[in-house]
């Protein structure tokens, strides 16, 4: 059961565009908020309205500073769940054959009745993607929301995971990463879709977009120049002399 | 990593159990009836008591049986396949050297073999992950051989050997600390992989997904005690094989005053490593510590 298959029909994930991501943080909540009533166990939380809060969450975003060789830096959100990889190792690390990757459509799973929560999954993951929870000793992980998907009681236009479905920036994408001419691939392709820590060799179906070089607008002409008094580089008149004069007082040049 | 104590308990007694399993199974020392009995209560008290308190981290330990499922590609089911094939065969053995008088040396080698390839399963199960590059040596495997042989050798008595494998061990030592100290750079994974992002300038993990912890920063980024390393390495080095070595070269005359001295060694010896297992785990950096910007 935890071999991994040798392909999978379809490589369903996610596209996740940082250009676009405005960091709200409202896939978190939908994903907790779907998942915590749905497929498996509840994501449990621990002293929610102490002073030491934590819990089970699929989903999180991160935020960074990039700061470039010349120029401003850039702040970056960046959201990061399970990456459903192609060569998983949380798949071939489990003992009990409870962490499984489906051969249909290679999304990766966890069978909670099988689970003895030893954690080695959660260490074999290099995206921190899997969290035990600690209410009810199991390993919970992103299922892509495998129960909306395939679910033929929901709208169509609700048949997608809960965090693109609610993300109102339209930063993520759900498709089939196998297929070619799917518009997540084409989206990959076009934008130059990146995998996250390739050197682990894990293969990952979800992509992330890179963020699109910033506009400059060094050496154009600005309409508003002559109405805005010129900042002099060297103070005149009677700030110069307040300027020299501060200076003499004991500490005052640096 | 979190130091749990249950996996430092299991990893550091069920290495010298299994050790000493090692070298009985191989008719070293060649005991028989009561004497065997108190080698064979001790060596699997040891590897008996490591199994059971390294399944006090488990979530569901009721369940613990579908383990032994995986062994085609989970290396913690082939150690628990190892392991419990390894205590029925010397079981059967010490049964024969107990009660009967008897050593059935094909039985005993291939016990001896099963206990070995515990502690190498054992080893493998940290060896495997590459999200923790300090682990991901191929001198992960041969420090916890090196501990086991070592450390059953020191309680099966075997004084000719004894010396030279707490030797071997305790350069291995050096050596892990000393290539485990680079691993993280040699991987080459940083924030800028992690993110993808290091191609367009310097990566700085400006806000946390939450103010609070969560499991991975509890499991996976231990700093306190780190900045004690270097002392705990000294006491590690010391009480594991500096110490025993010097207490069984010196020569003493007489049962009693022998037997306080190799019992001195064993635990000393076991304190070291326990705190070499301590080390093992807390200067141990989760590739995962980079996303929080923590290592």
């Amino acid at each position: 059961m935890t071999e991994l298959p040798n392909s999978t029909d379809r490589k369903m994930g996610l596209v996740i565009d940082l250009d676009t991501c405005v960091g709200c943080h409202a896939c978190v909540i939908s994903c907790k908020g779907w998942n915590t009533e749905n497929y498996g166990a509840p994501l449990s939380d621990q002293n929610p309205y102490g002073s030491d809060p934590s819990g089970t969450f699929l989903n999180r975003v991160h935020s960074y500073e990039v700061q470039p060789e010349q120029g401003h830096a850039q702040l970056i959100h960046f959201p990061k769940s399970c990456l459903h990889c192609e060569d998983a190792p949380c798949v071939t690390v489990c003992p009990t054959g409870a962490s499984y990757k489906r051969v249909e459509d290679g999304i990766v799973l966890v069978n909670e009745d099988h689970c003895i929560g030893c954690g080695l999954c959660a260490w074999s993951c290099p995206y921190g993607a899997r969290e035990l929870d600690l209410a009810e000793g199991v390993m919970k992980k992103c299922t892509l929301c495998v129960d909306r998907i395939y679910n033929e009681n929901l709208p169509e236009v609700d048949r997608i995971p809960s965090c693109v479905r609610t993300c109102p920036a339209g930063a993520r994408h759900f498709g089939d990463l196998g297929d070619p001419d799917s518009d997540v691939s084409k989206l990959v392709a076009e934008r130059g879709g990146m995998d996250l820590m390739p050197e682990m060799g894990t293969k990952p179906v979800n992509k992330y977009l890179p963020p699109r070089p910033k506009d400059t607008i060094e050496e154009e002409i600005d309409i508003l120049a002559p109405l805005l008094a010129p900042v002099a580089e060297e103070p005149q008149g009677f700030m110069g002399w307040l300027d020299k004069a501060l200076d003499k007082l004991p500490g005052g040049a640096n | 990593m979190h130091p749990a104590p249950s996996v430092i308990i299991f990893t550091t007694l069920s290495g010298l159990g299994f050790g000493l399993l090692f070298f009985l199974g191989l008719g070293q020392p060649a005991v028989t009836g009561m004497v065997a009995f108190v080698f064979y209560a001790l060596a699997f008290g040891l590897a008996c008591g490591g199994l059971l308190a390294s399944t006090f981290h488990l979530g569901h330990p009721e369940r613990a049986w579908r383990a032994l499922t995986q062994w085609k590609s989970s290396w913690l089911s082939r150690e628990g396949v190892c392991a419990v094939g390894a205590l029925i065969v010397m079981g059967l053995y010490a049964i024969g050297a107990v009660f009967i008088d008897s050593q059935w040396a094909l039985l005993g080698w291939i016990g001896a073999a099963l206990s070995l390839a515990t502690v190498f399963t054992t080893s493998m199960i940290y060896t495997q992950l590459k999200t923790i590059p300090r682990w991901n040596m191929e001198l992960t495997p041969v420090m916890f051989l090196s501990f086991s042989l070592a450390g059953g050798a020191l309680l099966a008595g075997a004084e000719s050997l004894a010396p030279w494998l707490l030797a071997i061990a305790g350069a291995v030592q050096l050596a892990y600390w000393a290539k485990g100290d680079k691993a993280l750079e040699a991987s080459g994974t940083n924030l800028g992989t992690a993110t993808g992002l290091g191609g367009r300038g310097s990566v700085r993990a400006f806000e946390p997904p939450h103010t609070g912890s969560n499991y991975l920063l509890r499991e996976f980024v231990h700093v306190v005690g780190r900045k004690h390393a270097h002392k705990l390495r000294m006491i590690a080095f010391v009480l594991g094989f500096a110490l025993p070595l010097l207490l069984i070269l010196t020569p003493v005359q007489g049962f009693v005053i022998k037997h306080v001295f190799a019992a001195l060694a064993v635990l000393s010896h076991l304190a070291g490593v326990a705190t070499s297992r301590w080390l093992f785990f807390a200067q141990a950096e989760h590739v995962v510590g980079l996303y929080y910007g923590k290592r």
